[in-house]
């Protein structure tokens, strides 16, 4: 093979075309003969290499790496002069790199399987051609040539995988409903409307990884005899719109999009539609109405999506992480991926761990592992060395687990039967400075909010068990309260319409069921065990520690902390806010929060 | 770029990219740095860069990178080279010219014996 001491990787990308990318291929290429140096150095071009609004046309020069930026064809003989015949980087060429840190995803931990996000952080989710090395869209090349609809289907139901949206339905079932639906076109919808607070495994696998999804889209396509899928993101995602948007144009260039895929008489087609990050949008006929450009509002089932989906017809609708290892199952086969897992929930899941941990972000393990495996070993504990107290699984329709559940594996089946639910995968941590209480009344404000208002029990239920909630942790709740709340809790989660009111209640059912301890001490003692709810705590100082340095006092917004200086300061109750800043700046400890 | 109608053309455009990715990848045992500063230059440091790659070639070697850098400032040992095998000091040699080069390859960096007649001390 020939030997090249140093390669030029110019990109060709659209964009940069249109800016004069092949202009410069050429133009280094007359240079480069010129200078003799034709034999030594290889002018390679690839796909894009920066965004081509901030770079321009640019080129990176190896072994150097350097990234030159902007360039026009006037600056090739001047920087082919200094850098490939004297061997001089050109700084004023070089690109202004803005350095990026990466804290939602490290190195994978002990414990960790990445599938859904083995390409983050590794591979330029703009360059397909780095997707193509990593046996990008080989999946797709076999299934296309190779294999018949029906095989695709029975592959993937083989490997046991379920959809990652949260229910756990067989994903191949579903594909197989749609299938055998006697009507056409068929559509296919990718649910990116990504809402449950802390989580954000699918934002990060578009933003990374974009042609996985498209390409399990694709695949899932094939199977169903789809002609055109939709991916529904949030507007809150623009990175994520914005490189998903430049895999779709990627992949149809090289013809993985468009009509007759890989020489077949199949083709499909993908485009992104926007939403307004309404939190009921992430559910299906929901998503479906957004779709068709209607309000957003779910619909009574049946007739499903798999019958009657966007503009009316049959329409396979799965989560991003579902698309994103469809390609690996069948690049590996679905015995390697059902080997992953317990019994009845197979292969890898993401999840997005937050609140009172060491280790917050993005973690990807197989079903199985319990859940103290999860919390202590890859989440790295309880920060500052407090106690465990409570996780919440499967967003705000989830419901709170606690330390008798912690040896419980990580499956759809064990939460279920605990109480709570997979979901989508946000695990919130808490440590025993929380109140259970507060932390009802959090999620309920957020469903309570989200609510789309189309049926009575989830618009004005959700309400009122917000209105108790409030009146509980204001400190003017009573016993006869708790069992409205009960009550409330289980006609709305049986009379809603849809998914968001049926499990809107579920952090409050779970926390009293858990924690109902904690409801009656702020109804009958009027005392918030965790010291958190603002009516129920007054701040204290102690005499014997205070120095009398005015610090608090001084501080204080609403000067209710008064006291000569070096003497013993006193914080009047009446006029104390209870902000807790007095506390924060105190250098000696003194002051202490009390409740009850 | 045509659109891929078969596994073939997958299967060139992957070889492709994989080629591009070690390219950037690459972490070479051996670097051969070589002056190119103007007296490296009259003094004939592009022939003795033409021989190395064309030894590297005729060898095959794969994990052999060549730089160039500009004047080391020893101008009346020009042309300079410098060797660095992994995390070894760096062997800096002076009057290297394309016979001289061939040596160097042989003895040093193919078989691990420095040059000590062209090595300039430090």
């Amino acid at each position: 093979m020939k030997f090249f001491r140093s390669h030029v990787l110019v990109s060709v990308d659209p964009q940069c075309l249109e800016m004069g990318a092949h202009e410069i291929v050429d133009a280094l290429n007359d240079e480069l003969v010129s200078w003799g140096l034709i034999d030594e150095i290889q002018v390679l071009e690839t796909s894009r290499l920066g965004d081509p609004t901030r770079f321009g046309p640019d080129l990176v020069v190896y072994p150097e790496n350097v990234h030159y930026a902007n360039l026009s064809v006037d600056d090739i003989p001047y920087l082919v002069e200094e850098q490939f015949l004297k061997g001089r980087v050109v700084e004023k060429f070089v690109a202004k790199e803005t350095i990026v840190t990466d804290d939602e995803l490290g190195a994978p931990k002990a414990k960790e399987v990445r599938i859904v996000l083995r390409n983050c952080g590794k591979i330029d989710p703009h360059n397909i051609e780095e997707y193509i090395a990593e046996d990008g869209y080989q999946a797709l090349a076999n299934a296309l040539t190779s294999m018949t609809p029906e095989q695709v289907i029975d592959e993937v139901m083989r490997s046991g995988l379920r959809g990652r949206g949260g229910a756990g339905f067989p994903a191949a079932r579903k594909w197989q409903l749609c299938r055998q639906v006697p009507d056409n076109p068929k559509y296919l919808t990718c649910n990116a409307d990504e809402g449950d607070p802390g989580a954000f495994m699918n934002r990060r696998v578009l933003e990374s990884d974009p042609h996985s999804v498209v390409e399990g889209m694709i695949l899932a396509a094939y199977a169903i005899g789809a002609s055109m899928g939709y991916v529904y993101c949030r507007a809150e995602y623009p990175i994520a719109v914005a490189n998903l948007n430049v895999a779709i144009e990627q992949a149809r260039e090289f013809g993985f999009l468009g009509n007759n895929i890989f020489g077949t008489d199949f083709s499909f087609d993908l485009e992104v539609r926007m939403g307004a990050g309404a939190f009921v949008c992430g559910e299906e006929t929901a998503l479906i109405a957004s779709i068709e450009g209607r309000r957003g509002e779910p619909r009574p089932r049946p007739p499903f999506p798999a019958v009657k989906g966007v503009w009316g017809k049959p329409t396979n609708n799965n989560n991003v992480e579902t698309y994103a290892v469809v390609p690996q199952i069948l690049l590996h086969g679905a015995d390697w991926y059902s080997a992953m897992g317990t019994e009845k929930s197979k292969g890898t899941k993401t999840f997005a761990i937050a609140g009172d941990v060491v280790n917050t972000g993005l973690i990807e393990v197989p079903f199985g592992l319990s859940l103290r495996d999860v919390i202590f070993d890859v989440g790295g504990g309880i920060k500052d060395g407090k106690k465990f107290k409570a996780i919440q699984t499967g967003g705000p329709m989830g419901g709170c687990l606690v330390e008798e559940h912690l040896d419980l594996p990580l499956d759809y089946e064990a939460l279920t039967a605990a109480g709570s639910m997979m979901g989508s995968g946000g695990l919130i941590i808490m440590d025993d400075e929380t109140c259970m209480v507060d932390i009802a009344r959090f999620f309920m404000e957020f469903t309570q909010e989200e609510s789309c208002g189309k049926c009575t029990p989830c618009r004005v239920g959700t309400r009122r068990i917000l209105d108790i909630l409030e009146k509980i942790c204001n400190g003017k709740g009573t016993l006869a309260d708790i069992d409205r709340l009960e009550m409330l809790c289980e006609e709305v989660a049986k009379n809603s319409l849809c998914g968001l009111g049926q499990g809107a209640p579920n952090p409050v059912v779970s926390t009293l069921k858990h924690f109902r301890e904690e409801y009656i001490a702020h109804v009958v003692e009027k005392r918030c065990p965790a010291k958190v709810c603002r009516a129920l705590i007054r701040y204290e100082i102690t005499a014997s520690t205070c120095t009398g340095c005015t610090v608090c006092a001084r501080n204080c917004p609403v000067e209710a902390i008064s006291g000569e200086r070096r003497q013993v300061h006193t914080i009047d109750a009446k006029t104390c806010i209870r902000c807790g800043i007095c506390a924060q700046v105190c250098n000696f400890n003194a002051i202490s929060v009390e409740s009850g | 770029m045509p659109a891929i109608k078969s596994l073939e053309d997958l299967k060139k455009i992957r070889e492709a990219a994989l080629q591009k990715r070690d390219i950037k990848t690459t972490n070479a045992r051996v670097q051969i740095v070589i002056g190119m500063g103007t007296p490296g230059i009259a003094a004939g440091a592009r022939d003795t860069l033409k021989e190395f790659l064309s030894i590297i070639e005729e060898q095959g070697l794969t994990d052999v990178t060549v730089r160039q850098t500009g004047n080391f400032g020893l101008d009346s040992m020009e042309p300079v080279v410098q060797v660095i095998i992994e995390d070894n000091a760096p062997v800096t040699y002076g009057k290297v010219t394309p016979y001289a080069a061939r040596q160097i390859m042989e003895q040093h960096i193919l078989n691990g014996a420095v040059l000590q007649a062209h090595v300039i001390p430090s």
